[in-house]
């Protein structure tokens, strides 16, 4: 940019806070849904644990059990839990506006596109739940 | 040609983890953070679970969970870092940090589930 | 329904002060009046050095783009009974530096808008005598949402990494860029692409949405990103899986 003189005067250029992201609703949801990221990084740590403590043996694994039910731990997963469940919700209604998706020449309506995420998201939860809690005796 | 950089790997990877994780992890810590933990559920037993890793569609599916995630994380966190926080002077420092320590955790996850009977 | 309101309109006056100041007006609020016709009676009547801009008053132009009440707005498209019983805030756009008053300087979206070439660009011309560039509508709506944009710069002002980072390319220079990529009369994509797959290019997009939000023609702005990156990610793959120069 030229210097200022008199005849470019000096242009005002306003600074932008640290706390940028308190300044509207929308800013700070944007923080928060970024944030769920710290959280879906725990649960890989806490997934590698209890692969780890099968690993190690049936001690282990009773161990591991009772660390997951102590108090700071269990906080720390309902947390979890809530922040996973923005993700995803945010993710997929990120999902239509970035994948057009095309059936020969007519486009995939987005709210089809959606859909299709949730269907996906209902079918996987419940093959996870047949595979951890099915064939018990 | 185009300047070779690993920002659309790296945001591919991102996607991935991004989906995968919001398709499997709500239901993963329902069950293994919250629900056995809280006596809702029974845990399965040791054998139950080593059963289940030893398949070889769950190890596929558990390192592409695991590894897809931690680029996820790592991706959201290094652009946080820089957007949220403003450190851009460390930029590069926080880039190889985050993706670095993903890399770490995939290894780690590999190494874990080679060595499910 | 009051009949007046108050307007606190940001000074910015280079040759006297370094900081910008508040000055407050109070102006008739008819109905059908929007607050530029409000700043257009502040400078008739009341106080004539205030310094804005503004042309078609119909939404068209992209010129009389402000914040108000600390939201990007067209002033000629919201009206001030909105904000009754008042008083509104009027503060120049966002993100950009202030030459004077509520006029920002935009000329680093400028610089940033002929880089990704927003025309038609072509490897193969075909003369005027031979067959027009012919299109279908199913061919037009590809693209058309995408040439609505009217370059009145909202969408930059509410782009945080815009805010923290002013190298980045930004919102409407991307949408453009895609305007003709998907134009079926166009063959410049490969040299957009050398622009956008920078790291200020689209890449330093972190879909926010603010863009969308604001954007007055809605041209989606954030979608027209997304998409590309998409793009951009399937060319880069492709570029590392075919031989060099197979194209």
């Amino acid at each position: 940019m030229k210097a200022h003189s008199e005849y470019h005067q000096r242009w005002l250029r306003r600074p932008v806070s640290t706390y940028w992201w308190l300044e509207k609703p929308a800013y700070f949801a944007f923080i928060l849904r970024e944030s769920s990221c710290m959280f879906v990084g725990w649960f890989v740590i806490y997934l590698l644990l209890l692969v780890r403590a099968v690993l190690d043996g049936e001690v282990s694994y009773r161990q591991y059990l009772e660390w997951s039910a102590t108090p700071g731990i269990l906080f720390l997963n309902i947390v979890t839990l809530a922040f996973v469940l923005y993700h995803a919700v945010t993710f997929f209604q990120a999902a239509p506006q970035a994948l057009v998706v095309r059936a020969g020449r007519k486009r995939v309506p987005p709210r089809l596109v959606l859909a299709g995420h949730y269907v996906a998201w209902i079918v996987a939860s419940g093959l996870i739940g047949w595979v951890l809690l099915a064939g018990r005796a | 040609m185009i300047k070779r950089h690993p920002e659309p790997l790296l945001w591919m990877l991102f996607s991935a983890g991004g989906v995968l994780s919001g398709a499997l992890m709500p239901m993963l810590v329902l069950l293994l953070g919250v629900a056995i933990p809280l006596g809702w559920v029974a845990p399965p037993s040791r054998d139950e679970l080593l059963r289940v890793l030893g398949n070889p569609l769950t190890r596929l599916a558990f390192v592409a969970l695991c590894v897809l995630s931690l680029f996820h994380w790592a991706h959201r966190f290094r652009h946080t870092l820089y957007d949220g926080l403003q450190i851009k002077h460390l930029n590069e420092a926080i880039a190889i940090g985050s993706y670095g320590v993903a890399l770490i955790g995939c290894a780690f996850t590999v190494y874990l589930v080679w060595q499910v009977p | 329904m009051p009949d007046r309101i108050r307007l606190q309109v940001a000074r910015y006056r280079p040759e006297q002060e370094s900081e910008a100041t508040f000055d407050e007006y109070e102006v008739p609020c008819p109905k059908e009046w929007v607050v530029l016709d409000g700043l257009n009676h502040v400078k008739d009547q009341l106080d004539g050095t205030l310094s804005f801009r503004w042309s078609c008053r119909m939404g068209i132009c992209g010129s009389c783009g402000m914040t108000v009440n600390g939201e990007p707005k067209l002033t000629c498209a919201t009206f001030l009974s909105e904000y009754a019983p008042g008083p509104v805030r009027v503060e120049p756009l966002r993100n950009f530096p202030v030459i004077r008053d509520l006029i920002v300087d935009i000329g680093d979206f400028m610089r940033k808008l002929v880089r990704v070439q927003p025309w038609i660009v072509r490897q193969t011309e075909r003369s005027p005598t031979q067959d027009a560039y012919r299109q279908t509508p199913d061919e037009m709506d590809e693209y058309k949402q995408f040439s609505m944009c009217i370059n009145c710069m909202l969408c930059y002002a509410a782009c945080p990494i815009y805010a923290l980072d002013p190298k980045f390319i930004g919102p409407a220079a991307i949408a453009l860029a895609q305007r003709y990529n998907l134009d079926s009369r166009d063959q410049g994509a490969p040299a957009r692409l050398k622009v956008l797959s920078e790291h200020a290019g689209i890449w330093g997009c972190t879909f926010v949405g603010e863009c969308t939000k604001v954007c007055p023609k809605h041209v989606d702005p954030a979608g027209a990103i997304q998409r590309y990156k998409l793009t951009a990610a399937v060319e880069s793959i492709k570029s590392f899986v075919l031989p060099r120069g197979a194209s």
